[in-house]
């Protein structure tokens, strides 16, 4: 079954990497062995991870980009996640009405997400759906999210340009991306920009880009030592490499600006090879995501030895009691899978 | 959450296809699914069959209720399922029809593989409980 689903997918069957995702998301039996093994196949694609508030117009973008990338020749996957209701679990995923540019091109393969009201969750299943259009020979991966929350953060994370929208307006979105989205942001897309007010965002968007990076320059001793190049790549005095994020100026719905907004993706991957950062990043990545299954795999295993232990109601019922606490239930738990670890270990 | 633990969610794909811009129904029907608890994907208005075919191949739909008032049933539905037999969809995708068919149209539309047609004054719950009973196992 695995068998036949992988060599399908490798054999450019669009049938067969829906299915895959589908199971990834489903967390489906054998879901596991089908990720490990397509883990070879993957390595070519450049993810971009899209986000911003809503409304900001992700989806719009994300359709042209993934337009201008066809014209290229590139084939385009595209993972767009939406919200899903914490009651029913239910959701309308709605970012694919936007993609009315690429309709009936299969080379561009849009697949809607939902949040599933998982912990953390969902990055670990994003992570898997975007190594299967990887795997599948995407040349470009989207990923495009709602930037909220830590999430949110968790998933761009898994991409190698986050490119974070600004809509024109108010200053207090500016000031709402200092907490958390700046960091992110590999470069702003200031969409929209034929509203009133565009003009606006962008200085003020400039302003906090400067700020951050005379603080950064100051906190690594390079007292205000940096010259920006037009292109946005920096070249300090040491000659090594840094990025200052661009800001891009699009309108989404007719597509102006999002040449430039390519080439500047264009022009980060380039920076991300040359400083070596594409490779850090990766090993980062796959740290990450060899803690965050550790941490899954182990807890299934706790729950599973808390369950043959009668339950963890009947050790709430013995603290409640004051019989014992919950150090003491954590460490009696814990104490024979130590034990066995050690063992394993002298041998 | 277990990165074990299986979270089967029913995926559903409303589709609106040719000229046809009465989508009250399919808003109320992707309403009621997302209250069931399912995943709704629309498609919006004006989709040929093609883009719909598209849409629930890629989405691996478990799904798909094609909303259809414009009288033109007979052209658009084959359309579909021959393009949802191309890429080998046909066989686990739960096809549903909801909207204005003449009863003479309904059996040729059944015999190409509709599982159900649904008209004006079925209910909703009666369409979430087909769906929840005849989705696909995979």
């Amino acid at each position: 079954m695995t068998d036949e689903l992988i060599e399908a997918l490798l054999a450019g069957e669009h049938r067969a990497l829906a299915r895959t995702i589908t199971k990834i998301e489903d967390r489906a039996p054998g879901y596991r062995e089908l990720v490990s093994r397509l883990h070879e196949h993957t390595g070519d694609a450049d993810v971009i991870g899209v986000t911003g508030s809503p409304g900001a117009g992700k989806s719009t973008l994300v359709d042209k980009l993934a337009e201008a990338y066809r014209e290229q020749g590139l084939t385009v996957g595209v993972i767009a996640i939406d919200p899903s209701s914490p009651f029913t679990g239910g959701a309308v995923l709605g970012d694919r009405i936007r993609m009315a540019s690429n309709t009936g091109d299969m080379d561009v393969f849009f697949r809607s997400m939902s949040a599933r009201g998982s912990l953390g969750g969902l990055s670990t299943a994003t992570t898997d759906a975007v190594k299967a259009l990887d795997a599948f020979g995407k040349d470009k991966v989207i990923i495009e999210t709602v930037g909220a929350g830590q999430n949110e953060v968790d998933i761009v994370r898994t991409a190698d340009t986050v490119a974070v929208l600004v809509p024109p307006g108010s200053g207090d979105d500016v000031q709402m991306l200092k907490a958390g989205i700046l960091e992110i942001a590999d470069l702003f897309v200031v969409n929209k920009a034929d509203l009133d007010g565009a003009d606006r965002t962008v200085h003020e968007l400039r302003e906090m880009i400067e700020g951050r990076r005379n603080e950064v320059a100051v906190a690594t001793g390079h007292h205000g030592a940096v010259e920006t190049e037009p292109d946005g790549t920096d070249t300090d005095t040491d000659g090594e490499h840094s990025w200052t994020p661009p800001i891009v100026e699009t309108v989404a719905k007719t597509g102006e600006g999002v040449g430039e907004l390519c080439s500047v993706l264009e022009d980060h991957a380039e920076y991300l090879t040359a400083s070596g950062q594409l490779e850090a990043k990766a090993r980062s990545r796959y740290a990450a995501e060899i803690r965050t299954l550790l941490r899954e795999d182990a807890s299934d295993l706790l729950a599973a030895e808390v369950d043959r232990r009668g339950g963890i109601e009947a050790f709430v019922d013995r603290v409640m009691d004051r019989e014992t606490d919950p150090y003491a239930v954590s460490d009696e738990i814990l104490a024979p899978i130590e034990e066995c670890v050690r063992e394993r270990r002298d041998t | 959450m277990s990165a074990d633990q299986e979270q089967r969610t029913i995926r559903c794909l409303v589709g609106k296809v040719g000229l046809d811009g009465h989508d009250r129904g399919a808003h109320v029907i992707a309403r009621a699914f997302r209250d069931a608890g399912f995943e709704v994907i629309y498609s919006g208005l004006h989709k040929a069959p093609d883009e719909v075919v598209q849409a629930a191949v890629q989405e691996d739909v478990d799904v798909l209720g094609i909303s259809i008032l414009s009288g033109a049933h007979n052209t658009l539905v084959p359309r579909i399922m021959e393009g949802l037999e191309e890429y080998g969809a046909l066989d686990d995708t739960l096809v549903l029809v909801g909207g204005i068919i003449p009863d003479e149209d309904r059996d040729e539309l059944l015999d190409s593989g509709v599982a159900r047609i649904f008209g004006p004054g079925a209910s909703m719950d009666e369409i979430i409980e087909f769906v929840r009973e005849n989705a696909p196992e995979r």
